[in-house]
């Protein structure tokens, strides 16, 4: 690895959490639907689903997380376009820089500014009765699960930002990922589900990794499920970080 | 012998996209501290054989070498050397100008990013603007911007790409004194151009890119002496370069 990767990655990326302090709007349009749909489901649709457990806030939590995430992380496609587009991108792959610098220091910003979504969606909930029983070494863990699912899904960001023809192709794609949430066990449990509707729930991502962060917020074990939810983390950043750097290296020679 | 010669020694340089074919096989040298300019109509190449040179691009056929090191196989080597002021600005607009310069400067790993920054923004008279952002710019200021932001760490070859279209008359002299500045100190400079009197004013040697050759390269001097010499006598005053240029370009067509 080049010997200035650190150095000009923290460049790059000071660089990216100015653009984040210069316009927390991105902030706020990321947090903005999670939080909606908290609102919608605690308070409208909450009554009539029963998910088992005491409070309803509680059981959602996860979910809302994981929708937040996957919102946020849109706006790595978009920076990482909008740079391609207005030739600044060029201007660093003409000058002396570690070439990986320049992604990385994109997705490092996004796991910054989603972890600032996430704590502003805790705060939300928090107000809303949200309840946990997790001590430090739980917080940790839930902390650790978002970062890498966050980690994970930016790097998937990273395709459409380097492969988009236009802004909106840059960012559409992360919409069936919001969506993802909804046929998983995070707004109801996957029992109530039809057939294959229930085995496709229980056998993506979405539904291990809400099961873990659930049992985790509830202080309770975490059994064999979280092994799952970190293979699909890591399986998914895995192929992501492949595919991405060899478009990566395509595009840039 | 590269140390005293040629900083840029292109040879037998093709690139293609697809089914149009850009550059046929062109051939340049560019002596060291010396002003080099590109002309060619719009679509000729120019920016492609930058690109190339500058290793955003790979030629598909020749050898390109800047500062003794091969653009394909000494890459790392040729982006020590150089700096790229692209066709179009590449600033960044959320930042203000005194960030964008310090950025390049920590960039190419230089000490004091802050003074060298500072060095630039009164060289490009844009002190006062330096705490704005760039957004906030006019064009040529940001043209400014992104010129200086090429010169940090005063690489040994710099090309710029049009650097003073879209400037208004005090700009362009402004950019052309810092054209002049960094070749009397030895840094050499391929510039392309739309306007022929910035060629004429401005570069050592001159060379004309009309259907992926060079068409001629040469001094002023040598350029004016391929117009027939009825024509010279015709007009009263010497040949612009401009005329030159047009009687060449559209000659080739005929
Ligand atoms: N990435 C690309 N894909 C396909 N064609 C390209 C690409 N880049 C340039 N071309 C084509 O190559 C030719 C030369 O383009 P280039 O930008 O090098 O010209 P130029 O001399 O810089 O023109 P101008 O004066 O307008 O800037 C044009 O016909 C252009 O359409
Ligand atoms: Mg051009």
């Amino acid at each position: 690895m080049n010997k200035h990767f650190a150095g000009d990655t923290a460049v790059l990326l000071g660089r990216s959490l100015r653009h984040i302090a210069r316009s927390p709007d991105t902030i706020i349009t990321t947090v903005i639907t999670p939080i909606a749909m908290m609102l919608l489901f605690v308070y409208v649709l909450g009554g009539a689903i029963r998910t088992g457990t005491g409070s309803y806030v509680n059981y959602l939590l996860p979910g809302i997380l994981i929708i937040t995430i996957a919102s946020g992380i849109s706006y790595t496609a978009y920076r990482l376009f909008l740079d391609l587009q207005g030739g600044i991108f060029e201007r660093f792959q003409s000058m002396p820089i570690a070439r990986s610098a320049v992604l990385w220091s994109h997705v490092l910003t996004s796991v910054v500014a989603n972890l600032i979504s996430l704590v502003v969606v805790l705060l939300v909930a928090l107000a809303m009765g949200f309840r946990t029983g997790a001590d430090v070494l739980g917080w940790l863990a839930v902390a650790g699960i978002l970062v890498l699912f966050t980690l994970a899904l930016t790097w998937l960001a990273v395709i459409p930002g380097l492969t988009a023809s236009s802004v909106d192709g840059a960012s559409a794609f992360a919409y069936p990922l919001i969506f993802l949430p909804f046929v998983s066990s995070a707004f109801v449990p996957t029992e109530s589900m039809p057939g294959p509707v229930r085995a496709f729930a229980e056998n993506q991502p979405v539904t291990s990794i809400v099961d873990s962060l659930r049992a985790l917020f509830a202080g309770q074990p975490v059994g064999s499920g979280i092994w799952i939810a970190l293979a699909w983390c890591l399986g998914i950043l895995a192929v992501a970080v492949a595919f991405a750097g060899l478009i990566y290296r395509r595009r840039v020679g | 012998m590269d140390r005293a010669g040629a900083a840029i020694r292109v040879q037998g340089l093709e690139k293609s996209f697809g089914q149009v074919s850009v550059l046929r096989g062109v051939d340049i040298d560019v002596a060291r501290g010396s002003i080099f300019a590109l002309l060619g109509s719009n679509g000729a190449g120019k920016t492609t054989l930058v690109k190339i040179l500058s290793t955003l691009l790979k030629a598909d056929a020749g050898r390109a070498e800047v500062n003794g090191f091969d653009v394909g196989r000494q890459a790392a080597g040729v982006r020590e050397s150089i700096s790229l002021t692209g066709q179009f600005a590449a600033v960044d607009e959320i930042l203000t100008g005194r960030e964008n310069l310090v950025m390049v400067a920590r960039l190419r790993h230089l000490k004091n990013a802050g003074t060298i920054a500072d060095d630039l923004l009164r060289r490009f008279s844009l002190t006062e603007a330096g705490a704005r952002r760039v957004a906030a710019y006019s064009g040529g200021m940001r043209r400014r911007l992104d010129i200086a932001m090429s010169l940090a760490g005063n690489p040994p070859v710099i090309f710029l790409d049009e650097p003073t279209t879209g400037l208004d008359p005090e700009g362009r002299l402004e950019v052309w004194r810092a054209v002049r500045e960094l070749a009397s100190g030895g840094t050499t400079v391929l510039l392309t151009t739309q306007h022929l009197d910035e060629a004429e004013h401005l570069a050592d040697r001159i060379a004309i890119l009309h259907e992926g050759r060079i068409l001629v390269n040469g001094t002023l001097d040598e350029l004016r002496k391929l117009l027939p010499q009825a024509t010279v006598e015709y007009v009263e005053k010497r040949p612009t370069l401009e005329d030159v240029f047009l009687a060449l370009v559209t000659g080739e067509k005929r």
